[in-house]
């Protein structure tokens, strides 16, 4: 059913703690409720991860395929990144064609790893003009409390460390190698409730916000996206910081991505 | 599902008779439940069995949308059967095929052979299973995970609904294949079982049997429910049953 | 579809005060087989052929003249006299939708408030989202669920929150003769509402909601094992901070009294009364 609503007292509650720097399960402001990291959960992709933050729970499952470059880019690979919001995962999505918002997460997500280049794309070359790798991303979300976009990242990211390029399957090469990571974003997501703005929303949080912001870092201290999404606005210094907090949350799961 | 470059036909059944992952002829792939694996859902359930991984979760009864679906006298029930791309050796397209939605289709009107439905008039019931990993028997993977999903949703029906691919390999009838067998197999024939009355509410069939082997089909696929179906009841009662000596139930 | 072998089935219709335990607390799966010791199948049963079976699941209650199977999980199952707490979900010109975490939105007609409210005027008086207390009023044939809000405790409320929990678990919430919600009120000073469909309606100081938020947490999670009360009672005691259970800082007049816990706990209660059957 799309026409689920919340209590607006839950709301209310909801900024009414932020103001006195509470949150509603007791979390303090620039905490990730528990995130949990499980590379390999799919043995029929070449690379895959579940990801669990507090009760949100994502797989991120990578395959690769040879096929044709785009005229454009004779040299380079191609890299799709794709999110499934599946009605399964909560009760306000329904079964159709995808929604703007399962589009937003796929394209935040891909934005990220595109513009960290990842992936070395002239790396998945194989003949240049003729073929080449395609590597699929395509993230599943099985249950949706808050957050997509930080935990489909995550397992997306994780799923490409622990990738496998199948050539001896499709007979490019004589053994399968590694898909090396060349660096690694991750995405960080905060909600502004009231002038509090907290890191990694929960369901209730998103619905009560004044507006969100994805920043997306990479282990050289460089931010490589970002997103503004829902109703409501930031100032520069509310960026600027948020960028630093964004840094400091990213290497945390940097190092939950590479399985340390 | 075929896998790519794998074009010979593998040993199915070796001399001694055991299958290509060593099991008997009747013997089931080991099987994992989990009730109550998701926080969203009214109910739901994980299923990992043998090289499958399934999901389900059930909503519901709830009000439908859109309305002109509701039925005056009775719940409907509602079926999404759905493959992750990454779920099979070659990429599938994400989003609804021809297959998925047959196999939805079988999977609501079985589970609608078991609901008391009348007992919702204008609602529904929806059942959404997700299939994370794939290797054959992946609908009667989807029925376990979503019948055990109902019961935990607490929804009332006849009975739970195991359910089991038999199939023939190498000339023999076998109970739930795995990918190999069935991709290379004479014959798949799932099907899904009521306890209670000993009826199939869910039959499909692919390839070649004789009336014998038919026969046989069916009695091996009834013995592999019934062991499902103590598997499903195990995975509730270890959900429910944590009750201490006092408040706890007689088993 | 000729469901014949349905006939002997008896849902989970109205059931009025939880019926009283035989002291054997046996959880029973969809399918099993109850032994009825010569007593009427209930709620929760079904009979094919003079047997009866489980319909739920459930814990298996033998209360004379009846067997019946309590549900564990699931969605609320209105019953007339329920008070339960509801969200506005739709605006119409006599009436208002209400999700009452019911397998059905309940409409409240506008003659069913306190309110004297002109056709069309509804949306003056409440809102897409408002948090209400109502009772349940009956339930028809088709499955309506008539709900009012003409009442001691019935209202709109202002302020709080709302948690919501598995309705199965609302007798553990209200407790025996109503002593677990009296304990919660005491010790953290916060005027609770307990809806018989699991929603939660709590306000006080940010601490106290937060105290009581997680012990309702700690009641669902781990409310079918023994010694529920005292695990509460330490919980609370062990995050006591001076001042939680003084009076609301600024008492405004509540907009109703809280529902009185009279009609809840399923624990065995001598003096429960006559079976509702």
């Amino acid at each position: 059913m799309s026409n689920e609503v919340t209590a607006e007292i839950l709301g209310t509650h909801v900024l009414d703690l932020a103001r006195q720097g509470r949150r509603l399960d007791g979390r303090g402001l620039d905490e990730y409720r528990k995130v949990t990291v499980e590379p390999g959960f799919v043995a029929s992709a070449d690379g895959s991860a579940l990801v669990r933050i507090g009760a949100t729970a994502v797989v991120a499952g990578v395959k690769l395929e040879p096929g044709k470059p785009f005229p454009d880019t004779p040299n380079a690979g191609v890299l799709t990144t794709n999110a499934e919001l599946v009605p399964l995962s909560n009760p306000s999505f329904e079964p159709g064609p995808p929604h703007p918002r399962a589009i937003e997460v796929s394209r935040v997500i891909d934005r990220a790893i595109r513009a960290a280049e990842a992936i070395d794309l002239t790396k998945l070359c194989v003949t240049p003009g003729e073929k080449t790798w395609v590597c699929y991303v395509d993230v599943h979300v099985i249950d949706h409390s808050g957050n997509l976009i930080d935990a489909g990242s995550l397992a997306a990211l994780t799923a490409l460390a622990h990738a496998t390029l199948p050539a001896k399957r499709f007979g490019i090469a004589e053994s399968d190698s590694p898909l090396a990571l060349q660096h690694q974003p991750v995405e960080t997501t905060f909600v502004r409730l009231g002038d509090a703005i907290v890191v990694d929303p929960s369901f209730d949080e998103e619905l009560a916000c004044q507006g969100r912001l994805t920043i997306a870092t990479d282990e050289l201290a460089n931010v490589v996206a970002m997103q503004k999404g829902l109703i409501g606005a930031f100032s520069p210094e509310d960026v600027k910081s948020l960028a630093e907090r964004a840094f400091q949350h990213g290497d945390r799961m940097r190092k939950l991505a590479a399985g340390a | 599902m075929g896998s790519v470059g794998a074009k010979e036909v593998p040993v199915l059944l070796s001399p001694d008779g055991k299958r290509i992952d060593g099991r008997k002829l009747d013997e089931l792939r080991s099987m994992r439940i989990v009730a109550g694996a998701l926080h969203q859902a009214d109910g739901s359930a994980f299923v990992e069995w043998g090289a499958n991984k399934v999901m389900a979760a059930v909503y519901g009864p709830r009000e439908v949308h859109p309305r002109h679906l509701q039925q005056n006298n009775k719940a409907i029930v509602q079926c999404k059967y759905n493959m992750a791309a990454f779920s099979v050796d070659e990429r599938k397209r994400p989003g609804l095929d021809r297959r998925s939605q047959e196999i939805s289709k079988v999977i609501a009107e079985a589970f609608e052979s078991v609901i008391f439905v009348e007992e919702f008039p204008r609602t529904s019931i929806d059942i959404y299973i997700e299939v994370l990993q794939a290797n054959a028997g992946t609908r009667c993977a989807g029925v376990v995970a979503a019948s055990v999903a109902l019961a935990d949703a607490g929804i009332p029906m006849v009975d739970l609904l195991p359910a089991v691919a038999v199939g023939k390999v190498a000339g023999k009838i076998a109970l739930d294949l795995k990918k190999e067998e069935d991709n290379f197999g004479e014959a798949d024939l799932p099907m899904a079982l009521v306890p209670q009355s000993g009826r199939l509410v869910l039959l499909q069939m692919e390839g070649h049997m004789t009336g014998p082997e038919l026969s046989e089909s069916l009695d091996l696929g009834v013995v592999g429910c019934r062991a499902i179906y103590e598997k499903m009841k195990q995975a509730l009662r270890d959900r429910y049953q944590l009750g201490g000596p006092s408040e706890g139930a007689a088993q | 579809m000729g469901h014949g072998h349905r006939r002997g089935h008896r849902g989970r219709g109205p059931g009025g005060v939880p019926p009283r335990s035989d002291g054997e607390r046996t959880l029973v799966l969809p399918g099993e087989e109850i032994d009825v010791h010569g007593l009427q199948p209930g709620p929760g049963t079904y009979r094919v052929d003079g047997r009866t079976y489980a319909s739920v699941l459930g814990l298996l209650s033998r209360r004379p003249p009846v067997v019946r199977v309590i549900p564990l999980s699931g969605r609320y199952i209105p019953k007339p006299q329920d008070i339960v707490v509801g969200t506005v979900t739709d605006v119409q010109t006599t009436f208002w939708l209400l999700d009452i975490g019911a397998p059905r939105w309940a409409p409240l007609h506008m003659t069913g408030t306190p309110w004297k409210i002109e056709v069309g005027e509804c949306g003056q008086y409440l809102h897409v989202g408002d948090t209400v207390v109502v009772a349940i009023e009956n339930i028809d044939p088709t499955g309506r669920i008539g709900v009012t809000m003409l009442g001691d405790d019935l209202g709109k409320v202002d302020g709080g929150t709302v948690v919501t929990m598995s309705p199965a678990k609302v007798p553990r919430v209200i407790g025996r003769s109503g002593s677990m919600i009296q304990m919660l009120t005491n010790e953290t000073g916060c005027r609770i509402a307990v809806g018989q469909n699991g929603r939660v309606w709590v306000d006080g100081t940010p601490e106290g909601m937060q105290r009581v938020r997680e012990a309702l947490r700690l009641i669902e999670e781990e409310g079918q094992r023994s010694g529920l009360t005292d695990r509460v009672a330490g919980y609370l005691g062990s995050t006591r901070q001076p001042g939680d259970a003084a009076p609301m800082p600024t008492p405004t007049r509540p907009p109703f009294e809280p529902p009185s816990p009279i009609d809840g706990g399923d624990e065995p209660d001598d003096d429960a009364g006559p079976a509702p059957f």
